[in-house]
């Protein structure tokens, strides 16, 4: 596509007041962009004492805008988060569930709510940090994987439709992170060594157990195996994830014991043995709400790769097309600990070519309700 | 890009001969006040000429003038040093919901040191009612604090009524004529104030400066401590550079104040007229007479107040909304609540634009040029 002189290109960067889009922002000034930083606030988390996170990251947000000479502003979003996100998060884990708030809030908050305040301002592109590439190809927008592979974020952002796409930008997406990093150094911004977020935005460094509590009535149950064995006592189904190891405190000899599904109605957590127990493998799935990045219309079955979580490597897999955006995804060989709730992004090579939620779970074509 | 300014009750600039007392004061003068010598006598001079012209200013004496920081903590002086001071007389504070929160967290605070609050409701013009205020008083009522003049939608409470009412009342009677300062004509003894607060920096003084007021037969028990000045009522070394601004600018206030005011109103009529002129859909917060004439806050339906300020800032266009907003928070004006519900669109669609000495009509044409692109983009 062809796209107007920097100079004469607005373009609002979504700044957070972390690293990478403080450096995307500098990038875009650099190139000679007209831009504006814009701080999202999306949570308040204001304790006794009047600290909030939000508060602290505008401070570097201003800090870093200033070095660079750009206007910066804030938005607030909290009500359409709580609507659209934290609303959906807490329905998954009463479901059973284990969601992802992040692909959530980029489909609902940045990259539509937000996007659309940037339109408002005059903006002709949305920039963000995140670690993915943009390319405008055969006539359409591609979303290619972040150079940097360790910190790919396409995984994300596998909601992102040509629409979306045709309006983004992310300027750090061909570069390795340590390369950021070096780039705010030399310019001395205000964030070169601040330390990356972790964890889901909301609950940030906090204790997640203690958050959900707040929101969701924990109820304790039994750990059971699949034979029926008691093992001891879950604190609620809600703070365990299929696969995980820590946090269920049983003893004795042996393997170590994992989480290995769910009985909701009678509230009771299976576990069971190794690492790689086999009742922790699936070999296909079927995934809901599934958004392709191209309009173009797909083959009914054709194989690609696919994440089943953040950082997992790539998987082969068969996909087939199904009603209502719904697709079955067949493992070319079994994988573990699969979680409902959790996306399923696809590849072909560097491209991602869009994804969905995880909805049920199958072994030898048996649904593995035990999973979610 | 060329810039204009419509956010003079924020803060104003200061005016060039203001900024030329200073100067000159900044290279002459440094001497400490308190000091016996010839350098602290000039300094003093300096500060008693200034207290004379603001005590004059409003129908004060000299010894009635107590210079503070700025309008805060004038407020904050006249709230917790009337209560410290007359709490055996009782507990009672009355004040309204559309304050500046330099009084309304004061009064917040004042309540958890125990003291009751009344906060009056006004109507949808922003105007307290007199019979509330006759009704709420009490016994041991000891303060009344209603501001002068609103911030944000500008419109002016009865004062002199308020002081009638209280006059044979124990209650004490302070005003914040932080935003009316230098517009109106205040006279404490007509009004029968007993306290009031003023800031340097709204009338084209230099930020960092006040007074506060307060009648001398009104005890004040001292928010600090330290040396004697104040008559050790607000202790430390005076702020003479400011203090000496802050002079100037009320004398150049007071001699152009008549003219000033018909130059805002006209600035207000064109800039309405401009809006109507362009098909603008708005309607006014508050009233049109009765109001300080710098201030004009206008709802736009249809828009939202955190894109209408960020389009307007980008057209070069510095207004604001009635409340600051701190990392995205955009609280909604509790003035606006306080006039039209919490449910009002207003309140998310409001802009206060406030004029000053060199605002010009080509000023506020051009804004309101701006403000009709950027309505009709957000209404798309």
């Amino acid at each position: 596509m062809e796209r107007k002189d920097p100079k004469n290109t607005r373009v609002v960067v979504g700044m957070s007041g972390g690293v990478d889009s403080s450096v995307a922002a500098l990038l875009l000034k650099q190139q000679g962009y007209d831009v504006i930083g814009i701080f999202m606030k999306n949570w308040d988390d204001t304790d006794d004492t009047g600290f909030c996170t939000a508060t602290e990251d505008y401070e570097d947000v201003i800090r870093v805008c200033n070095q660079i000479g750009i206007p910066y502003y804030a938005v607030n979003f909290e009500k359409q988060y709580w609507d659209k996100v934290f609303t959906y998060f807490l329905e998954e884990y009463k479901a059973g569930r284990t969601p992802n708030p992040d692909v959530m809030c980029n489909k609902e908050i940045k990259f539509k709510a937000f996007l659309e305040h940037a339109v408002n301002l005059g903006a002709d592109y949305l920039a963000t940090g995140h670690y993915a590439q943009v390319e405008y190809r055969d006539g359409e927008y591609k979303m290619l994987r972040g150079l940097d592979e360790n910190k790919d974020q396409t995984y994300f952002l596998n909601q992102l439709s040509q629409d979306q796409l045709s309006k983004v930008m992310f300027p750090i997406g061909n570069l390795e992170k340590p390369r950021v990093r070096e780039i705010a150094k030399e310019a001395n911004l205000a964030t070169a060594t601040k330390k990356d977020s972790t964890g889901i935005c909301f609950i940030g460094e906090r204790n997640f157990k203690e958050f959900l509590g707040q929101y969701l009535p924990a109820q304790p149950g039994n750990m059971e195996t699949f034979d029926g064995e008691v093992k001891g006592k879950h604190e609620g189904l809600m703070y365990h994830t299929i696969g995980q190891r820590h946090g269920l405190g049983i003893g004795g000899s042996g393997e170590p014991w994992f989480a290995i599904g769910k009985d909701l109605e009678r509230n009771i957590l299976y576990v069971g043995q190794g690492f790689h127990n086999e009742k922790l493998y699936s070999d296909s799935i079927t995934a809901v709400g599934v958004s392709w990045v191209s309009n173009r219309e797909k083959p009914a079955e054709f194989k690609c790769t696919a994440k089943f979580r953040y950082r997992q490597d790539d998987n082969n897999v068969t996909v087939r097309l199904l009603e209502d955006g719904q697709v079955e995804v067949i493992f070319d060989e079994p994988i573990r600990a699969i979680t409902p709730g959790q996306a399923v992004v696809f590849y072909n090579g560097d491209e991602c070519l869009g994804g969905g939620t995880i909805d049920k779970v199958f072994k030898n074509g048996e649904r593995l309700t035990y999973v979610g | 890009m060329e810039r204009i300014y419509l956010d003079h009750a924020a803060t104003s600039p200061m005016h060039p001969k203001v900024i030329e007392k200073m100067l000159e004061v900044m290279q002459s003068t440094f001497g400490n006040p308190s000091s016996i010598h010839s350098f602290g006598r000039e300094a003093r001079h300096l500060i008693d000429q200034a207290r004379s012209v603001l005590a004059g200013s409003i129908g004060a004496k000299e010894n009635e003038i107590i210079f503070t920081s700025g309008g805060t903590e004038a407020d904050n002086m006249a709230l917790f040093g009337v209560a410290e001071t007359y709490q055996h007389h009782g507990k009672h504070i009355i004040t309204s919901e559309v304050e500046h929160h330099a009084v309304l967290h004061a009064c917040e605070k004042l309540e958890k040191m125990g003291f009751e609050v009344t906060y009056l409701p006004v109507d949808e013009k922003g105007q307290i009612s007199l019979a509330e205020l006759r009704a709420a008083l009490r016994e041991d009522t000891i303060l009344v604090s209603i501001m002068y003049g609103n911030n944000e939608v500008g419109t002016l409470q009865p004062i002199s009524e308020i002081g009638q009412l209280l006059k044979d009342h124990q209650a004490k009677f302070h005003t914040d004529a932080v935003q009316a300062y230098g517009v109106e004509k205040i006279d404490v003894n007509q009004s029968f104030i007993d306290l009031l607060s003023v800031s340097a920096h709204k009338i084209n003084g230099p930020k960092g400066t006040g007074f506060l007021y307060a009648r001398s037969n009104v005890k004040l028990s001292p928010r600090s401590f330290g040396g004697e000045q104040e008559r050790k009522r607000r202790a430390g070394t005076e702020n003479i550079a400011a203090i000496v601004g802050f002079h100037e600018a009320v004398l150049v206030s007071n001699e152009n104040r008549e003219a000033k005011r018909e130059q805002f109103i006209e600035l207000k009529r064109s800039l309405i007229g401009k809006l109507q002129e362009l098909d603008v859909e708005f309607d006014i917060n508050g009233l049109l007479e009765n109001s300080l004439p710098h201030v004009l806050n206008l709802s736009f339906p249809g828009t939202s107040v955190e894109a209408m300020l960020v389009n307007l800032d980008l057209a070069g266009i510095a207004v604001s909304s009635g409340s600051a907003c701190t990392a995205g928070s955009i609280e909604p004006s509790h003035v606006l609540v306080a006039m039209f519900g919490k449910q009002s669109e207003r309140l998310i669609n409001s802009i206060r634009f406030s004029f000053g000495y060199n605002t010009t009509i080509e000023d506020v044409v051009k804004a309101a040029e701006e403000t009709s692109r950027i309505v009709s983009r957000l209404k798309k």
